[in-house]
């Protein structure tokens, strides 16, 4: 559907990003990991697009866990 | 396992064999992976950070930490050991150690007592090398920085009480834990939240399993210890300064992803078997090699008599007899490989008082039989009468 949003979110370090796909997939949360999309800067190459409209959950969840995210994104597709 | 010629009794240098999976997992990495890992987006790459990844959290587990990302993945115990120490220590400060401690904790310090004035205190221990805890409660003053204890020697294998120094530490001063588990790891249990423990160096190749040139250290939360080495983590690139974030900030350039995915699945053997139902196995062993050399006259034995307060090794002399001759014996003419000598650990012999002769080290690991402790008495008995 165009004009949908995606929800991307970005880490510092590669090792966080694993680290929150690992939290989020046990947490039953569908999650994908994907190279960062040329719209957005990260440099660690890696980021994890997730369910939009889910942000605050997740936030907690990575907050709870003690990851470090760099940012969260919308693009629209 | 192992060559059929072979006795391997030199675990405490190096475990060996390994287990078959640690193998394939390398070969898995070299053949199908090879990427760098962290670097790139791409498939590889991300394969690559996912086994380094992987790895990390079993470490974690195992020395019962939630926070993965304080596991530094380094080349050796020793480079653990020198950040730890070099990170940590400024100039002038007091540091306790044992009187067991290696020289991978000696040097280091030794160097920063010529260089920034460091002043070492040694715990005075007892004639088996154990530490005492009534001497360790003395040279804890407030303004002592850094404690630094081994948890299980390499030279008599004596375990120290970790948990119990841990405490000791936290109730009589404000300094910082830090604990050489070298020996350990793998063999002993470890829960660094129980034992209190803030600095935690350990080395892959013996009790985890894996290969030479892993190895690294735990930071406990909050600590902040300065870089030795600066340089490229695939992360942060638009800066030209060193990350402030774990684990990156302590691991530059290109990391020993091959041996990483050896270490990794070390761990996980070493968590399938269980490290209590391994500890099991080594006592066994040790108990009989133990009953069996001490029955043979002429031997003088080192360290704890009690085996359940040792790892599996055994450090002895033969009485009037130099121990790098045994050992040559041992190896030349009855297949035995053990480790003869100070171990790189003149303060531990210096305690024991075998300074500067040494000892034999028969040092033991899981994969080690019943019939090999068996037939490894009756080659020191043998090796015995032909010196007399």
């Amino acid at each position: 559907m165009s004009g949908e949003r995606r929800c991307i979110i970005t880490f510092s370090s590669v090792h966080h990003a694993l680290k929150a796909e690992k939290i989020l997939l046990q947490g039953g949360t569908k999650v994908t990991l994907i190279p960062v999309p040329r719209e957005i800067s990260s440099d660690c190459g890696i980021a994890l697009e997730v369910p939009d409209g889910e942000e605050t959950r997740i936030k907690g969840m990575l907050e709870e866990n003690r990851v470090a995210v760099e940012g969260f994104h919308f693009l629209r597709r | 396992m192992g060559g059929d010629l072979v006795i391997y009794f030199d675990n405490a240098a190096s475990s060996w064999p390994k287990p078959p999976e640690v193998i394939s997992a390398m070969k898995h990495f070299m053949e199908d992976i090879g990427a760098n890992p962290g670097r790139s987006g791409h498939r590889l790459s991300v394969e690559a950070a996912r086994i380094v990844f992987d790895a990390r959290e079993r470490v974690a587990e195992l020395f019962g930490s939630k926070d993965s990302s304080r596991i530094i993945f380094l080349m050796n115990g020793t480079q653990g050991m020198n950040l730890g120490i070099k990170g940590f220590l400024k100039a002038g400060d007091c540091v306790v150690v044992s009187s067991m401690e290696h020289n991978a904790v000696m040097r280091p310090l030794r160097r920063l007592e010529e260089k920034q004035g460091i002043k070492i205190t040694f715990v005075p221990s007892q004639k088996s090398g154990q530490l005492d805890l009534d001497e360790l409660k003395k040279a804890l003053a407030k303004k002592v920085r850094l404690v630094i204890i081994t948890h299980a020697s390499n030279v008599t294998g004596g375990i120290m009480p970790i948990r119990d120094i841990g405490t000791l530490v936290k109730e009589k001063s404000n300094a910082m834990f830090m604990v050489d588990a070298c020996q350990s790891v793998g063999s002993l249990p470890i829960d660094v939240d129980e034992m209190k423990i803030d600095l935690l160096a350990f080395t892959g190749h013996k009790g985890m399993l894996g290969p030479q040139g892993t190895g690294g250290l735990y930071i406990r939360e909050g600590i902040e210890l300065d870089t030795l080495m600066e340089g490229g983590t695939g992360s942060s690139s638009e800066r030209d300064v060193q990350p402030d974030f774990l684990p990156d900030k302590y691991e530059s350039g290109t990391m020993n992803t091959v041996g990483i995915a050896g270490l990794g699945a070390g761990v996980e053997f070493v968590m399938r078997m269980g490290v209590e139902k391994i500890r099991e196995q080594e006592m066994h062993l040790t108990r009989m090699l133990m009953e069996g050399l001490s029955e043979i006259g002429g031997v003088e034995m080192y360290g704890p008599e009690d085996h359940e307060e040792r790892i599996a090794i055994c450090a002895f002399n033969l009485r009037g007899r130099d121990p790098a001759e045994v050992g040559l014996s041992l190896d030349r003419d009855f297949g035995i490989m053990c480790r003869v000598g100070l171990q790189c650990a003149p303060v531990a012999h210096k305690t024991i008082g075998t300074f500067p002769r040494g000892a034999v080290r028969f040092s033991l690991g899981y994969f080690n039989s019943e019939t090999e402790v068996r037939s490894a008495v009756d080659t020191v008995k043998k090796v015995n009468r032909m010196g007399k």
